[in-house]
């Protein structure tokens, strides 16, 4: 039982974090139809960039709980401003080019990115500073730490946040009809191009929250952690179905149960990985469009 | 009015000059030129693939004009993107009503206030009671989503989300397709009542010419991407040969 529950808050924790990262996957992809590959390397610009700002804003405060929300709030900031700049650069001048073209370049954006950070930065591994007190909770025989119930919380809030805006904005509102018509969008008066701009900041912005959240659990990082976020976010967003938001949350979490409760039952824990793309496989070959995903219309 | 008279009026909201159009090889206008003036309701009649829809998507810059010119109140709209071009004041109710099948009624209305909605509540709330007075039946599915209304509760969505956009020129590609007649009428009475009562100009695409033509000041028919005939609809109505040679046996 306390295995149990300790298992279920190690879950939640990292299902918080999975989710986050597959929104902004799953949001460029129900705006645009691409497939970011990007995105796991935007990650990992992310964490430097959390680390340097950590680092200088502990030189000006001690209080760690300020460092961590300054850092967090203009790292997302910063790198919401690349993923626009990215996306107008290299994404933009090839709309309405065939989608494999736009894979390409975005897996060899995310090449670039990590092959600057390994120019100017060097290959060795980094460690993220504590930004959150130490502090250890026994409930009977379950332990766990603050920064857990910190992750699952300030990723809930996110994803609240998120969902109002989606909800509730105009702006939001005009980001699902784009993305269940863009055409017919146009003819309300909505520039695709603005709410492209929009999908790519907000899908970075959040990605970033998850960088800072991932860092507290997982302290180490180097300039290769891309590839291993990449597949996450692909294998989440597609298991809950592409291009949806909900589904991309629920894929974050149905994935994390994957690699939590695998090595419980299994004899080597390295065959997480491979029971998460069987679990993937097996969900695709019954409901090809994912869980949450609708049969998608073919747009003219 | 005759054709003297419309020559009379002065400038045209929309004049199309020239204009042609091509996918890839296959050209799907070759220099058609026609004039809509402020006030009308002007048909474009012709059979399939004839470049009806062809002319309204160049029209709203979702194809692009290969050359020619879009001149909408002096200005040329042509290569000017279409969101733009909802701004200059055209709306369009495109081919296939194009609802956004995952918002609710109230959401696809909401989203078509886009432009000003963030800076003008009121001018939307009223916009949204006179859609609601003109289809009742949207008011009480308010809360359902698009997707899921019939047919023809889909072309009043569509056209009460074009009315909302508030532009002064309305193009309507079809509004009868797939749609009972009893309810086309009902759609054609509507066309009627927001041209004469809000002053709307309309010019509208329709593959039922008999109706078109009834309700319109003036037509043009369209053959494989060229005006083969054009006219005061009442002038028109009574040629047999274009009756016959053009607007096939709907009449
Ligand atoms: N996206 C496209 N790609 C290639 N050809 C097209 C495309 N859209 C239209 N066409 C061609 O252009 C011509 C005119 O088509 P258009 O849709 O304008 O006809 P229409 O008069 O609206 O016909 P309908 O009454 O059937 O709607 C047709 O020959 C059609 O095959
Ligand atoms: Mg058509």
């Amino acid at each position: 039982m306390g295995v149990l529950l300790q298992q279920a808050v190690n879950l939640l924790q990292l299902g918080s974090i999975y989710a986050l990262l597959a929104i902004g996957f799953s949001m460029v992809y129900g705006i645009v139809g691409l497939v970011n590959f990007a995105h796991g390397d935007i990650f990992m610009v992310a964490t430097y960039l959390l680390f340097f700002l950590a680092t200088w804003l502990f030189s000006m405060t001690s209080s760690s709980f300020a460092v961590l929300l300054a850092s967090t709030a203009l790292a997302a900031a910063a790198i919401g401003l690349l993923a626009m700049i990215i996306e107008r650069v290299a994404y933009k001048p090839l709309r309405g080019a065939p989608k494999v073209s736009l894979v390409v370049t975005s897996l060899a954006v995310g090449l670039l990115l990590q092959h600057l950070v390994l120019e100017f930065l060097g290959p060795n591994s980094q460690r993220v500073p504590r930004m959150v007190p130490d502090i250890k909770f026994t409930v009977g025989t379950v332990n766990f730490e603050f920064y857990q119930i910190l992750i699952i919380l300030f990723a809930l809030f996110i994803m609240l946040l998120l969902n109002q805006f989606i909800r509730r904005t105009r702006t939001g509102v005009a980001m699902r009809a784009v993305s269940q018509d863009a055409t017919a969008a146009s003819l309300m008066g909505i520039s695709k191009d603005f709410i492209i701009s929009v999908a790519f900041v907000i899908g970075a912005a959040i990605a970033t929250v998850g960088a800072s959240l991932y860092g507290m659990a997982y302290p180490i990082f180097d300039p290769y952690i891309g590839q291993m976020i990449n597949w996450w976010s692909f294998t989440a967003a597609v298991l809950g179905g592409i291009g949806n938001i909900r589904g991309a949350v629920l894929g974050g979490f149905l994935l994390a149960a994957v690699m939590v409760i695998s090595p419980m039952v299994l004899p080597v824990s390295s065959y997480r990985d491979i029971v998460a793309f069987s679990v993937l496989i097996l969900v695709l070959l019954v409901k090809p469009s994912g869980l949450l995903g609708k049969r998608s219309i073919q747009k003219v | 009015m005759n054709s003297k008279d419309r020559e009379q009026k002065n400038q045209p909201i929309l004049a199309v000059e020239n204009l042609c159009v091509a996918y890839g090889k296959i050209k799907a206008l070759k220099e058609i030129s026609f004039q809509v003036y402020s006030g009308e309701i002007v048909s474009l009649l012709g059979s399939n693939g004839a470049g009806k829809t062809t002319t309204l998507n160049a029209i709203s810059g979702i194809v692009p004009a290969q050359s020619g010119k879009i001149v909408f109140r002096g200005q040329n709209l042509v290569g000017m993107p279409t969101h733009k071009i909802v701004q200059c004041g055209i709306a369009h109710v495109p081919e296939g009503r194009r609802i956004f099948p995952e918002l609710t009624v109230e959401e696809n209305l909401h989203i078509a206030g886009y432009l000003f909605s963030n800076r003008n509540k009121p001018l939307l709330e009223q916009r949204m009671e006179y859609i609601f007075s003109l289809f009742p039946r949207l008011k009480e599915r308010r809360q359902q989503a698009g997707g899921t209304l019939s047919g023809g509760e889909q072309q009043m969505l569509a056209i009460g989300r074009a009315l909302i956009t508030g532009g002064d020129l309305l193009l309507m590609d079809e509004p009868s397709m797939g749609i009972a007649p009893n309810l086309v009428e009902e759609i054609f009475a509507t066309i009627q009542t927001i041209n004469q009562k809000n002053g709307l100009t309309i010019f509208l695409v329709e593959q039922n010419a008999m109706m078109a033509m009834e309700i319109s000041n003036y037509c043009y028919v369209l053959e494989t991407g060229v005006i083969a005939h054009e006219g005061v609809s009442k002038d028109l109505m009574q040629d047999d040969s274009v009756a016959r040679a053009y607007l096939g046996e709907s009449i």
